[in-house]
C-alpha cells in the first residue's frame, strides 16, 4: 500500500473547521459575472460544510483545468486523489463516497451494487450483487464479469504501473498471476468468483472488515472484455457513467459528453447537471490561478490549492478570500523520534523534544495558516471519522512550547543541559528543510543541539531514514515525515505508520518509530469488527497509546486554499475528496 | 642565480642578467620586470579596483563575526516577528529593508540576509582559494613534468588531461557530493563538507592550468639557459626548480587569479543544486536557491545574487588587470 498522489506539494493550511460556518465576511464581491439563478453569498469556507449555491437545473459546460496531467485515465492505473474523484464522472465503482458536503461525503454508499458489500463470519469473503439496468456507453449491458475482468487485468503492474495495490495484495490470486494479459484464461476464482451476471464474490487471503473501502476504488469500474485495448485503453475509457469521451488529445485535454445509455434510475448518487465537461491539461500554474479568478474556468482540477503567487492577492483582499475554502487534509505532516537512538531511548527526553518544540514554527514551515495546515496535536486528522482531537503535550499558551515542563523532563531523563541528535529530511523539499530548521532553532531553548541531515526522497525511506539499522548507525533521532491516508478511515490512516509489524529491517517502511506490541493488538482487533462506528474507539485509543510513547512529533493537518468556482452550482466539499465534489457540480 | 620574468615565444630574447644590468644600470636603476610589472599594475585602474574589491571582501570574511555583531544579527536566529504569517513573506515593504537588517529579512522565517551574505563570503572564498590552491599545485606539477619529460610521460599526462576535461563535472560532483556520508576521513559536518567541494572542484579543474605550464615548459625546456645548466650537469630536479619555475610563475598567477571566480561560480552552482555545505549554514547558492521559491519578494535573490556578480567581477577585472601587467603583448 502506497499512500496516494497529491499532485503538487500540497499547498494547504487554515482555520480549524468549526469555525466554518462564522467565519468570512459577507460580501457578494466578485459575483458580477453570474445572471441566472440568485447568487448565493460567498464567504470564506462556504462550501467547507454545506452546498453552496444548491440548484438542480441541468445543461451547461463545465470546464476544468489541470497544471499537469492525469497519471492515466484508465480505471486501473491512476492514483491521483483528483483523478479518483473525478473518474466518478465516467466510471462507476461497486460502491462510492456519498456525494455530500463534510462528513457525510465520508461514508460510503453502493454504486454499481444494489447494497454494500455482505460480508462471511470470517471478513475474508465479501459479496456484492449488481443492480438491473446498467449499460456501458454503447449499450452493451455491466456485468459482474465486466468488474472481475477489471479488478484482475489491475493486477498486472507492468501494463498499469500507476493504481492502488490493495485488491491486488488482499485477494487470494492464484499463485504467480499476472493478469488477463500474460496469464491468458487462467482460472482466478479464487479470487474473484461471478457465479452468474449479478453477483460478485471477492476472497481475501486476511479478514478485513473495510472492504467497501476497497471497492469504492477506481479498479473496480467494469471495463469491457471486448473493449480492452490494454495499456491504450486510457486513451478511450468505455463509459459506465453519466459521461463519456467525445474526444481526447493526449497532453492537450479532452471533452466528455453525456452518456446516453446511463440511466438515471439506476444511480441515485449522481446527479448529472451539466451538459458538457471540457478539461485542458499542462496549463501554467499560475496562469491556471489567474483565469480561475476571472472566470475563464472553473476548476483547478488538481486540487491541491493555488499558487503562492496568488495566494498573496487572494488573503490581503476580502471579496478574494469569501470566494475560497479552506479544508483541511487527511494528511498529517509530522516528525518520527526513533526510540533507537540514544538518548532518546528514555522516554523523557522523548517527552522533552516534544515539549520543546515550537508549533507554530512548524506551521510556518508548511506554509502558515492558510496554505500550510492546522497545529495538530495528535496523530488522527479530524475529518477521519470518529477522530477525537486531544493534547497530551500542551506547547504552552502561544504554541511556541512550553520550555519549562521540557527542561523537567530533561533532567528526568538524566539529561539536565540536553543532548545532541541529528534531524534528518527530504533534500528537494523545502517545507521539510524549514522544518528541520524550525526545530533546530526551537530545540537549542533547551540544549538539545539538532544536526540537520538532508536525503534524497527517492531513498528516504528505502536507504535512509526508514530502514532502521542505519537509523541506529548514524543517529538519526528525529526524522522529519508526512502521511496522507488514500480513504478517509483510521485504518488507513494509520496502519502504515503505527503497526509495527511494517517495518522492515531492509528499510522501506513510512513508520520509523512506533513499534508498540499493544497497538499491533488492537489491529488485529478492529480487522474482525463488523461495525464500523464500533472501530472508530480502536483508532483513538492507538491514536493516544503512539502519543503516550512520546514517538511521534505531531506538526500539522495540511490545509489547502482551494477558489471557488464562479458561476457553478451544487459547490462542496466532502471529507473523502477534501476538494471539491466533482461529480455534484452544475452549471448556474 | 635569478631567471629573468619573462614570457617564453617572444621575439626579444632576454639578455643575460649581468649584460643587461650593465648596460642600463643608470637608465633603469635596476627596476626588475616584477618591479615593471608592479607599476604597469598600479596603472591599471580597473584592475586596482578588483584588487580593492577583493580585499574587502577578504576582510569581511575574516571578520565576519565582528561585522555581523556591529551591523546585524546573527545569521541563522529567527525574526519571525517580521514575517506575516499568513503569506510568509516580510510585513514591512521592500523585504524589511531597514537600518536594524541593512538588506531585509528572508521570507518564512526572518533571518538576516545582510549576516547570511557576509557569512556566505566565508564559504564562497574558502572553498574557491582552497580549490584554486589544490587545482594550481596538481596541475603546476603534472603540467611541468609533463612538460619537462616529454614523450611516455607527457602522452599519459596529456591523455589524462583530455580525460578530466571531457568529464561531465557537474553530474559527477552532484552524484559524489550525494553519496559521501555524514561522517568521512576523520571529518564531519561542515568540515567535511568543504572538504568535499574543495576536493571536487580542484581536483576537476588542475588540467586547466596543468594544460598551459605544460605547454610554456615545453618551449622554455628548449631555451638557452636551460642547455647551459645542462651543460653545466644540473640534474631535473634542480633545472625544473631553479630554471623553470620561476619563469613559470606569471602564467601560473594569472591563471590561477582567473580560477578564482569559475569555482565561486561552481561552488554557488553546487550549493543552488543542494549538494553543496549543508543548510542552515548559509552560502550564497543555496540564498538564491530559496530565493527561487519566492519570486515574489525579489529582494531575497538579489542580495546573494550580487554579492556573486561583485565577487567574481572583481576577481576577473583583477585577474585581466594583472595579465596585461606580466605579459603586455597579450593585450
Amino acid at each position: 500500500m502506497k499512500k496516494r498522489r497529491v499532485a503538487a506539494a500540497a499547498v494547504t493550511a487554515a482555520l480549524a473547521m468549526g469555525l466554518a460556518a462564522c467565519g468570512g465576511t459577507s460580501t457578494t464581491g466578485g459575483e458580477s459575472g453570474q445572471s441566472a439563478a440568485p447568487a448565493a453569498k460567498a464567504e470564506f469556507n462556504a462550501a467547507l460544510t454545506k452546498v453552496f449555491n444548491p440548484s438542480t437545473k441541468k445543461g451547461g459546460t463545465i470546464k476544468f483545468a489541470n497544471s499537469g496531467d492525469w497519471d492515466s485515465l484508465d480505471p486501473a492505473d491512476t492514483y491521483y486523489g483528483y483523478s479518483w474523484n473525478f473518474i466518478r464522472l465516467y466510471g462507476r465503482a461497486l460502491t462510492m463516497f456519498k456525494s455530500a458536503p463534510g462528513a457525510e461525503g465520508a461514508t460510503v454508499v453502493p454504486d454499481l451494487a444494489t447494497d454494500l458489500g455482505k460480508p462471511s463470519e470470517d471478513f475474508k469473503t465479501w459479496t456484492y450483487t449488481l443492480r438491473d439496468g446498467l449499460k456501458f456507453e454503447d449499450g452493451t449491458p455491466i456485468t459482474s464479469k465486466d468488474v472481475a475482468y477489471a479488478v484482475a487485468r489491475s493486477t498486472d503492474k507492468e501494463t498499469f504501473p500507476n493504481g492502488p495495490t490493495y485488491l491486488k495484495d488482499m485477494l487470494n490470486w492464484p499463485k504467480g498471476y499476472e493478469g488477463p494479459y500474460k496469464s491468458k484464461d487462467v482460472d482466478f476464482s479464487s479470487a474473484i468468483e461471478t457465479p452468474d451476471d449479478k453477483t460478485i464474490i471477492f476472497h481475501l487471503t486476511q479478514p478485513y472488515s473495510g472492504f467497501d473501502y476497497l471497492a469504492q476504488m477506481s479498479p473496480t469500474m467494469p471495463v469491457p472484455k471486448a473493449k480492452d485495448t490494454g495499456a491504450k485503453y486510457r486513451e478511450h475509457v468505455i463509459s459506465s457513467g453519466p459521461y463519456m469521451f467525445e474526444k481526447n488529445e493526449i497532453g492537450k485535454g479532452f471533452t466528455l459528453v453525456r452518456n446516453p445509455h446511463w440511466d438515471p434510475a439506476t444511480d441515485p448518487n449522481r446527479p448529472a447537471l451539466p451538459d458538457r465537461i471540457e478539461v485542458q491539461t499542462n496549463v501554467n500554474a499560475d496562469d491556471l490561478d489567474n483565469r480561475l479568478m476571472s472566470g475563464d474556468i472553473h476548476i483547478d482540477v488538481a486540487g491541491t490549492g493555488v499558487q503562492p503567487a496568488a495566494m498573496s492577492k487572494i488573503l490581503p483582499d476580502p471579496n478574494l478570500k469569501a470566494q475560497t475554502d479552506n479544508p483541511t487534509l487527511q494528511r498529517l505532516w509530522y516528525t518520527s523520534i526513533s526510540p533507537t537512538v540514544k538518548p532518546l531511548d528514555n522516554i523523557d527526553c522523548r517527552k522533552a523534544v516534544l515539549y520543546a518544540a515550537d508549533k507554530t514554527g512548524y506551521q510556518s514551515a508548511y506554509g502558515g495558516e492558510f496554505s500550510g495546515g492546522q497545529i495538530a496535536t495528535n496523530l488522527m486528522p479530524p475529518s477521519i471519522p470518529g477522530a477525537q482531537p486531544f493534547d497530551l503535550y500542551p506547547s504552552g499558551p502561544d504554541g511556541t512550547g512550553d520550555l519549562a515542563k521540557a527542561k523537567e523532563h530533561l533532567a528526568a531523563c538524566g539529561q539536565p543541559n540536553g543532548f545532541e541528535t541529528n534531524i534528518a529530511y527530504r533534500a528537494e523539499r523545502p517545507k521539510e528543510k524549514a522544518t528541520a530548521e524550525a526545530l533546530q532553532q526551537s530545540l537549542a531553548r533547551v540544549g538539545i543541539k539538532l544536526t540537520l541531515k538532508p536525503y534524497p526522497q527517492a531513498d528516504y525511506f528505502s536507504l535512509y531514514a526508514g530502514k532502521p539499522p542505519y537509523v541506529v548507525e548514524n543517529k538519526l533521532g528525529l526524522a522529519v515525515n508526512g502521511w496522507g491516508s488514500d480513504y478517509p478511515d483510521g485504518y488507513g490512516f494509520l496502519q502504515q505508520i503505527t503497526d509495527s509489524r511494517v517495518i522492515r529491517e531492509t528499510g522501506g517502511s513510512s513508520n520509523i518509530s512506533v513499534r508498540i506490541p499493544e497497538v499491533d493488538k488492537m489491529f488485529d482487533q478492529s480487522l474482525q469488527e463488523a461495525d464500523a462506528k464500533k472501530r472508530e474507539p480502536i483508532w483513538n485509543a492507538i491514536d493516544k497509546r503512539v502519543m503516550e510513547e512520546a514517538v511521534i512529533l505531531p506538526g500539522v493537518w495540511a490545509k489547502s486554499l482551494l477558489f471557488r468556482p464562479k458561476g457553478l452550482t451544487n459547490v462542496f466539499i466532502s471529507d473523502s475528496q477534501q476538494m471539491y465534489d466533482y461529480v455534484a457540480l452544475g452549471v448556474q | 642565480m635569478t631567471a629573468p620574468l619573462d614570457v617564453p615565444g617572444s621575439a626579444t630574447e632576454p639578455a643575460p642578467e649581468a649584460v643587461l644590468a650593465g648596460a642600463d644600470r643608470k637608465a633603469i636603476q635596476g627596476r626588475s620586470l616584477g618591479q615593471i610589472a608592479w607599476m604597469r599594475l598600479k596603472r591599471d585602474k580597473v584592475a586596482m579596483a578588483g584588487a580593492v574589491v577583493i580585499v574587502v571582501l577578504i576582510i569581511v570574511a575574516v571578520f565576519a563575526p565582528l561585522i555581523v555583531n556591529l551591523f546585524g544579527h546573527p545569521p541563522l536566529e529567527f525574526h519571525r516577528e517580521k514575517i506575516d504569517q499568513s503569506t510568509l513573506v516580510p510585513k514591512e515593504p521592500f523585504g524589511g529593508i531597514s537600518w536594524d537588517f541593512l538588506f531585509g529579512v528572508e521570507p518564512q522565517w526572518g533571518r538576516d540576509i545582510f549576516s547570511r551574505v557576509v557569512y556566505g563570503a566565508r564559504i564562497s572564498l574558502l572553498i574557491a582559494f582552497l580549490a584554486t590552491l589544490l587545482s594550481t599545485v596538481i596541475g603546476t606539477t603534472l603540467g611541468v613534468i609533463a612538460g619537462y619529460f616529454g614523450g611516455f610521460v607527457d602522452t599519459l599526462i596529456s591523455r589524462a588531461m583530455d580525460v578530466f576535461l571531457a568529464f561531465p563535472l557537474l553530474v559527477f560532483a552532484i552524484a559524489l557530493a550525494g553519496v559521501v556520508p555524514d561522517q568521512a576521513f576523520g571529518l564531519s559536518g561542515d568540515t567535511l563538507r568543504v572538504a568535499l567541494l574543495v576536493f571536487i572542484i580542484g581536483f576537476f579543474s588542475w588540467p586547466y592550468i596543468g594544460r598551459i605550464v605544460r605547454g610554456q615548459t615545453l618551449s622554455l625546456r628548449e631555451r638557452e639557459f636551460v642547455d647551459a645548466a645542462k651543460s653545466l650537469g644540473a640534474r631535473s630536479p634542480y633545472i625544473i626548480f631553479r630554471e623553470l619555475l620561476p619563469n613559470l610563475v606569471a602564467p601560473i598567477l594569472i591563471y590561477a587569479t582567473l580560477l578564482i571566480p569559475t569555482n565561486i561560480l561552481f561552488e554557488a552552482a553546487l550549493s543552488f543544486l543542494g549538494v553543496g555545505v549543508r543548510p542552515p549554514t548559509p552560502t550564497w547558492g543555496g540564498m538564491l536557491a530559496e530565493a527561487a521559491r519566492y519570486y515574489t519578494v525579489p529582494h531575497f535573490a538579489l542580495f546573494p545574487g550580487l554579492a556573486i556578480f561583485i565577487t567574481v567581477l572583481a576577481f576577473n577585472l583583477f585577474g585581466d588587470g594583472l595579465r596585461d601587467a606580466l605579459d603586455p603583448r597579450g593585450r
